[in-house]
């Protein structure tokens, strides 16, 4: 059941997505998210649906993944989109039933935030899909490096989450086969009733806060064993450096934000 | 009587990602009430996802599975008497024990199954002694148990549920040579006073030889043979093909063999090796041994 779960996963391929550095797709998609959100009429979002479109072609991954990821979002969603529509009542009246307004602004207001939240999700997934773990703190380590003149512990810090993001499979992976494990021998996990589903969660949280700290403990002694002692004159295997596609697609990326403030400015 | 039996058994991971696999191909299988079967294939051959499939834990792809004649995904409420039916020992089940004492835990499945607070009693002490754990360890905490221990409480807390198949996956894995001739003496023992049906999994074929009836061969998702010891064994060069280990004394004999030394095809215990090639010796030099 954790298997479905694919936000924040990784595919692998050699795509042209792939083959960026992995520091500019990170700027680049905080571009893109501020493309998503300019302006407030609809046709300010076609700029970031096109760009988004552009980077998913390049990616080479099959749709289906992108439903996926949405799937589970439904819920808010509809939530979101019946609350602005409830809400929000200015705009022309479309109907009317008692308070109940069905109005123009509402409409738009729900249909523009549903596009936006699941284009900020695609966008989103498309930088993970597409660059590793280690790549991504890698980066973010790069991009924060300035902020080492104010004594933030930038390594540690990336380290930490390089960390943190290498256990998230390996204790799902744990999880489902604790879980497994208690159900074999008749845990409550498939009973209906919430208090025996509550109950069930201790014969698994145990077991994996006991192997958690024995994992933690390896880990440092393995790496106290191999003489880490942070960032202080270490070196790098792959030393990342732009070349002429990262440029043209910084470039391209800059242009698509430029144009959408100039429509939103102007219009 | 045929108690487990699989019709076409196939499973795939995670389909429609780049990552799809096929990890169990279209198995067909029938085994009898009462038989130790070792279950044995290269890592990644399959073999742990179909155990998971003979309780219901994973879902086939398609296909269907039957035990006792009936088709376990018929009705999903009855999965869970389906777990008290066919126990499932995991790989390194040491990590899954979470009680207080060791004694609460091996009767967490009992409890599961509803039973009296003396028939669990009576279960606990029961497979507690299969395993040889005793009374002072029951009261322990487990955590507080050597390895070996830990592994014995966890494989107790399945036993206790008398299952009438009851899987291991890997019972032996990770402990030192005499931990598992404990471990897998106890099995033994265990089948032969409960009668009940018993799956070894492991990829030591030293290890399954010497206990199991019978043998199933699995080889990259696909049921590669299913029949008793001696048969299996007979196909040694193909197993060691497939990247599996025949014991070293079938090894030996089938080097004598090809050298002139008229040996059976199947000898995989050093007693049988020993009787064969006395027996030859023998005939060779008129009825006398010499050493």
């Amino acid at each position: 059941m954790l298997k479905d779960i694919t936000i924040g996963q990784y595919f692998p391929g050699n795509s042209f997505l792939h083959r960026l550095d992995p520091r500019f797709k990170i700027v680049m998609t905080l571009m893109y998210i501020v493309m998503l959100f300019m302006g407030n009429e609809i046709y300010s979002l076609i700029f970031g649906m096109v760009y988004c479109a552009t980077a998913f072609f390049l990616s080479k991954l099959p749709i289906k993944l992108f439903g996926k990821n949405i799937k589970p979002l439904l819920p808010i969603l509809l939530m979101t989109a019946i609350l602005d529509i409830i809400f929000i009542r200015e705009g022309t009246v479309y109907f009317q039933l008692g308070i109940f307004k069905l109005t123009e602004d509402g409409v738009f207001t729900a249909v523009r935030m549903i596009v936006r939240i699941i284009f900020l999700i695609i966008g989103s997934s498309l930088l993970t899909y597409t660059t590793s773990p280690i790549q991504l703190t890698d980066a973010i380590e790069r991009l924060l490096s300035p902020l080492k003149k104010l004594h933030f512990p930038v390594h540690s810090f990336a380290m930490m989450m390089t960390i943190a993001l290498r256990f998230i499979p390996t204790l799902m992976d744990e999880t489902d086969k604790i879980i497994a494990a208690q159900k074999a021998r008749g845990a409550g996990f498939d009973s209906p009733k919430l208090k025996d589903k509550a109950k069930a969660l201790v014969p698994v949280l145990i077991p994996l806060f006991v192997s958690s700290f024995r994992r933690a403990e390896e880990l440092a002694t393995a790496m106290e064993c191999r003489c880490y002692r942070g960032d202080v004159g270490r070196t790098k295997m792959k030393i990342m450096k732009a070349g002429m596609n990262d440029i043209i697609s910084f470039i391209f990326t800059l242009i698509m934000l430029c144009a959408a403030i100039t429509v939103v400015v102007l219009f | 009587m045929v108690i487990l039996r699989t019709e076409e058994l196939t499973y795939q991971y995670s389909i429609g990602t780049p990552f799809e696999k096929t990890a169990v191909d279209h198995v067909n299988l029938e085994i009898e009430e009462g038989t130790f079967v070792g279950v044995i294939g290269s890592t990644g051959s399959g073999k742990s996802t179909l155990m998971q499939h003979f309780n219901g834990l994973l879902k086939p792809t398609s296909g269907h599975i039957y035990i006792k004649d009936k088709d376990i995904w018929s009705d999903k409420n009855n999965l869970r008497d389906l777990r008290f039916q066919v126990g499932l020992v995991f790989q390194y089940p040491e990590y899954q024990l979470f009680e207080e004492t060791v004694y609460r835990d091996i009767a967490f499945g009992p409890l599961n199954m509803g039973l009296t607070e003396n028939e669990v009693r009576e279960r606990v002490y029961e497979a507690a002694a299969f395993v040889k754990l005793t009374e002072e360890q029951l009261e322990k905490s487990p955590f507080s148990l050597s390895g070996g221990q830990k592994r014995r409480a966890a494989i107790a807390g399945v036993m206790a549920m008398c299952p009438s198949v009851l899987i291991l996956d890997e019972p032996t894995a990770g402990l030192d040579p005499m931990g598992r001739e404990e471990i897998l003496a106890e099995i033994k023992n265990y089948h032969k006073k409960t009668g009940c049906t018993v799956m070894l999994v492991s990829h030591s074929m030293e290890d399954v030889s010497r206990y199991a009836d019978k043998l199933l061969v699995m080889n990259k998702g696909k049921m590669f043979c299913y029949d008793d010891t001696k048969e299996v064994f007979k196909r040694a060069e193909e197993l060691q093909k497939m990247g599996l280990a025949v014991p070293e004394v079938t090894r030996i004999c089938i080097e004598l063999k090809n050298r002139g030394i008229p040996l059976d095809d199947s000898i995989y215990t050093v007693d049988e090796a020993v009787k064969q090639i006395l027996e030859f010796y023998k005939s060779k030099n008129g009825g006398e041994v010499l050493c």
